[in-house]
């Protein structure tokens, strides 16, 4: 068993982390005040290979491995989290979604310019009435002809004032719970079709955050992913994917925290020394590294399953319930380590603790994972395969031309 | 056996810090009974012969043909190395400017000899010099002990005083021809555009002058920026100063802002609180001026005075002016 | 064009100040290495050449066999082939050794139109490998290029960033030129690249390969040996208050001191 990260995934993770050093850094507090999105950040990633990043080259992707967007999450979110949020909306949510489930032609018609960075995506799940309890989501789709017509209203959607393209859940039959959801791609440019931007969130002011209201939206038949009814487990594939970046951004976040507080620790004088010397604040950064092996162990094995195409539901749920709890750990005690100067704007850790309070929230709230693990544990549960499976990492597919 | 210092010049002025490299090749030359020449090359060279004997050189090689006037490496090394040759220089110096640092590879390089680039430090010890040299971006000091019979040795500019010039002192003016014809060339000088002296930027800046709560308004940052003027230096400012509006952001060190390290760091009317000392902790000398002598930033700075600023800076101004003779 | 980046690997300038004396001697420097942050503007520089007119972009490395990063940082970002020095002979080379050896190399790749590198590596800190190699190759050296105005089959213009201004030189290829942070951004390793790096065969030669006698390079050969290293002596971080009777006398004291620790 080789716990250390191949020539590649290092070689992957300085260049991700140059970036987010020299390009997110700098910047990103600034947009952080301003409740902006930075939007110069796309091309900037789009170039880098970053928007397609474990997409095979043949659709437009940089052809890379599972574990190597993990290692991108972590390195985008150690700056700021907002800017994590994109891949897991674009490359995790939409992109891989399409991979798995899509037809040949919806590949090629929106999984390769998404891939490439050229039109931005993201998905549509939650709605004022229903985030949780997937299931009691009320947007409807009613198959006319040859096209959907959908009506409905999606909030708390990431990216929903900047994308191009929606992953949009909704239900073919009302009177069905789970099964009365089918997925269906939709553009902007669809007529109905409105967004607008959630202000005064408490935290990742840099994401672009909103709602999507469909108006009588006609919708080809196909832009129908898989099929009728199957739009739940879809949804549920997609997440696992999503929860993955959030799991190994979460340990982003703890890492950033663990730097601030150590490099803190080891300025800060009281009581004639460094404060790094008192205990109880050891004690409290000892929990952060602890915490931070923890979770990186924990995304690198989903990683590892995605690459060999082994179902990880469980293990992708486990590892995003851990590290985001960590994480808002870290960020808690890293503002209480800096005392005063914590609870200003001056520092990060103020930044990071508003940002990872919303990750035990999103994506599954821990209470969401605690009961999927006791399920789990209990036996309550287990995972049927799929119609279709993330595909395996096949370093010859996924690097092909055609 | 002799010492051959190599002085820069440009149109029969001298770089200054020759000087100091003539001075220690004179201290050297004394210590081991050895003569010390200086190699004046270019145009307006024989201006200069008479400075470098008063500075302590015994012979001046001169060298004013048209192919030497300004600096190209090719005809210039080809002249010092005759030189070396002919007179059995031992020990050849320069100052590491970039022409300094080119001509001494390149004599090294060509005549197999051993060379130690951006000296700080050259005593004699017994009948050897020593040479002393930063190594790793500084952080490790070496000494350089040579094989070869050449020692050549570039040498960083202040490292050693400059000698007081004697008027009194004689010595030998020889002109000495080029070793290559034009046509023998291959390098051409094609033009030449003086540095436009514009703002320095925060960040590149080796010093920096700062103001803070203490110059009480934007007109406060008048005499620092006439003392940044003088010194070559940036203005930078703590986050007081620019959110009360008297500066722009761009001017702002600390936490949030920029993080500088220049070599010396001048803090007017700062108190120094951590998020500020953030920015500016490992200049390399801090000197703080501050009316409040409990002030934190006198526990991080090198230097202090506890005066008011306004009386403080405009006098530092002036005696800077004096020194640089301005 | 043929373009040759000679590059070096180096601990990472951050980890600089945490190096000891002790694993310099011993060879054993525990820093991070990575590729000398000079030469990734050379090897930006080269890049854009080939972009422009065409051409191939070798990188040329010399350290111990196992010093890799450097070399593959130069793949990642674009160079197509790469060759790397080594042989225990070659250890502790001074500065006119390696420039030796990679002269050597150069000549055995064939022929080249122009060799790029940066101003100088961050840990042995000499800036005198270019010249030296320029010189030990015959060929026209410049040094300190901000910025390359033209280049053509036979010849090369570019501005030197000198202490006095920038001055414009000509000089015919092929040629040596150092550069400086001023002349590029280096841009970041492609995905395509980093694989293309980590699957990349990069033959090493040793002595013989090199046709070089042991005894003119590394310990043997140098002509310079480092001895005494030791730190630089640590400041004492107590602040000395300058008294005076008058603000002007404290004022001059205090330039003496700023004189005397050399930063005015």
């Amino acid at each position: 068993m080789d716990f250390r990260l191949s020539e590649e995934h290092e070689m992957v993770r300085q260049m991700v982390h140059e970036f987010s050093a020299k390009e997110i850094r700098p910047i990103i507090k600034d947009y952080d005040r301003r409740h902006e999105y930075p939007m110069e950040l796309l091309p900037k990633m789009a170039e880098l290979g970053i928007l397609g990043i474990c997409i095979p080259v043949r659709y437009g992707g940089a052809g890379m491995d599972y574990i190597s967007l993990g290692i991108v999450s972590e390195e985008l979110e150690w700056a700021d989290a907002s800017v994590r949020e994109t891949i897991a909306v674009h490359v995790a949510l939409n992109s891989l979604a399409l991979l798995q489930w899509g037809t040949e032609e919806q590949k090629q018609k929106y999984l390769v310019p998404q891939a490439k960075g050229e039109k931005i995506a993201c998905y549509g799940l939650t709605e004022p009435g229903a985030g949780s309890d997937v299931a009691g989501m009320s947007s409807r789709a009613r198959r006319e002809g040859d096209v959907y017509i959908l009506n409905g209203e999606k909030m708390w959607i990431t990216l929903a004032d900047v994308a191009d393209h929606f992953l949009v859940f909704a239900k073919t039959d009302p009177e069905k719970r789970h099964r009365g959801i089918t997925a269906f791609i939709v553009e902007r440019s669809f007529p109905g079709v409105t967004t607008g931007t959630i202000h005064g969130k408490l935290g990742v002011h840099a994401s672009n955050t909103g709602w999507i209201s469909f108006d009588d939206t006609p919708v080809p038949v196909e832009n129908r992913l898989g099929e009728e009814g199957e739009g739940f487990k879809i949804a549920m594939s997609a997440l696992d994917n999503a929860r993955y970046t959030v799991a190994a951004g979460a340990a982003g976040s703890i890492r950033a925290a663990l730097e601030a507080s150590v490099a803190y620790a080891n300025t800060r004088t009281a009581f004639g020394q460094k404060i790094g010397q008192f205990q109880l604040v050891q004690q409290m950064i000892a929990k952060m590294a602890v915490n931070l092996d923890i979770a990186r162990l924990l995304y690198y094995r989903v990683g590892w399953m995605k690459n060999m195409g082994i179902r990880n539901t469980r293990e992708t749920s486990m590892a995003k319930l851990f590290a985001t709890e960590a994480a808002f750990q870290a960020a808690v005690d890293a503002v209480q380590i800096h005392g005063a100067y914590g609870y200003s704007d001056e520092y990060d850790v103020e930044r990071f603790m508003r940002n990872t309070k919303g990750a035990v929230i999103y994506e599954g709230t821990t209470q969401i994972h605690e009961v999927l693990q006791a399920q789990y544990a209990l036996g309550y549960r287990r995972d049927k395969p799929l119609r279709r499976e993330l595909p395996a990492y096949d370093p010859d597919y996924w690097q092909s031309e055609e | 056996m002799s010492i051959a210092v190599w002085i820069e010049q440009t149109d029969g002025k001298a770089y200054p810090s020759c000087w100091e490299a003539v001075g220690k090749a004179r201290e050297l030359g004394d210590a081991l009974g050895k003569p010390v020449h200086a190699i004046v090359l270019g145009k307006g060279a024989g201006d200069v012969a008479k400075e470098a004997i008063s500075y302590g050189a015994d012979k001046v090689f001169v060298g004013e043909d048209a192919t030497l006037e300004t600096f190209r490496l090719e005809p210039y090394a080809a002249v010092v190395e005759k030189i070396v040759k002919d007179e059995g220089v031992e020990l050849f110096m320069a100052i590491a400017t970039s022409r300094g640092r080119d001509i001494t590879s390149a004599v090294a390089a060509d005549l197999g000899a051993g060379i130690a680039p951006d000296a700080t430090d050259m005593k004699v010890e017994g009948d050897k010099i020593v040479v002393t040299r930063p190594t790793f971006t500084g952080n490790i000091l070496a000494d350089i002990e040579f094989n070869s019979d050449l020692k050549v040795v570039s040498v960083r500019g202040r490292s050693f005083p400059k000698p007081d010039p004697d008027e009194s002192r004689t010595g030998e003016v020889v002109n000495v021809e080029p070793v290559l014809s034009e046509n023998e060339i291959k390098e051409k000088v094609v033009g030449f555009e003086e540095t436009a002296k514009g703002e320095v930027s925060l960040t590149d800046a080796t010093i920096i002058v700062s103001g803070g709560r203490g110059v009480k308004g934007p007109e406060g940052f008048e005499p620092i920026r006439e003392l940044a003027k003088v010194l070559g230096a940036a203005v930078g400012a703590s986050r007081a100063a620019v959110d009360a509006g008297w500066i722009s952001y761009d001017h702002q060190v600390g936490q949030t802002g920029k993080v500088v390290r220049p070599d010396l760091y001048i803090a007017c009317g700062i108190s120094g609180a951590i998020q500020h000392l953030a920015g500016m902790r490992n200049s390399k000398v801090i000197v703080a001026i501050n009316k409040d002598p409990e002030a934190p930033i006198f526990q991080v700075a090198n230097y202090g005075i506890v005066e008011d600023l306004f009386k403080v800076v405009p006098a530092l101004t002036e005696e800077i002016k004096k020194r640089k003779g301005m | 064009m043929n373009i040759l980046v000679p590059v070096k690997q180096v601990p990472d300038t951050a980890e600089l100040p945490k190096i000891d004396p002790s694993e310099v001697v011993s060879g054993n420097i525990k820093a991070t290495q990575i590729l000398n942050p000079w030469d990734e503007y050379a090897v930006e520089e080269a890049l854009r050449i080939k972009e422009s007119k065409g051409g191939k972009v070798t990188a040329i490395s010399f350290g111990p066999a196992g010093a890799t990063e450097g070399v593959k940082r130069a793949i990642a970002m674009g160079a197509d082939a790469a060759v790397m020095i080594s042989d225990d002979a070659f250890a502790n080379s001074d500065a006119l050794g390696t420039a030796k050896l990679i002269a050597a190399a150069a000549k055995k790749l064939g022929e080249f139109d122009l060799i790029i590198t940066g101003k100088a590596a961050v840990d042995g800190d000499s800036q005198v490998v270019p010249v030296a190699l320029g010189r030990t190759l015959g060929l026209p050296v410049v040094t300190y290029v901000a910025k390359i105005r033209e280049l053509s089959e036979g010849s090369i213009t570019v501005e030197r960033l000198l202490e006095d201004g920038r001055e414009i030189v000509t000089v015919p290829l092929p040629a040596v030129i150092s550069v400086v942070k001023e002349i590029n951004e280096p841009r970041y390793p492609t995905f395509m690249g980093i694989r293309k790096a980590t699957r990349a065969k990069i033959p090493v030669w040793g002595a013989a390969d090199l046709g070089i006698e042991a005894s003119e390079v590394g310990e043997a050969g140098a002509a310079v040996k480092w001895t005494n290293l030791r730190k630089p002596p640590a400041r004492e971080v107590k602040c000395e208050i300058i008294e005076g009777e008058t603000v002007e006398e404290k004022v001059k004291i205090l330039v003496d001191r700023l004189i005397a620790e050399k930063v005015i």
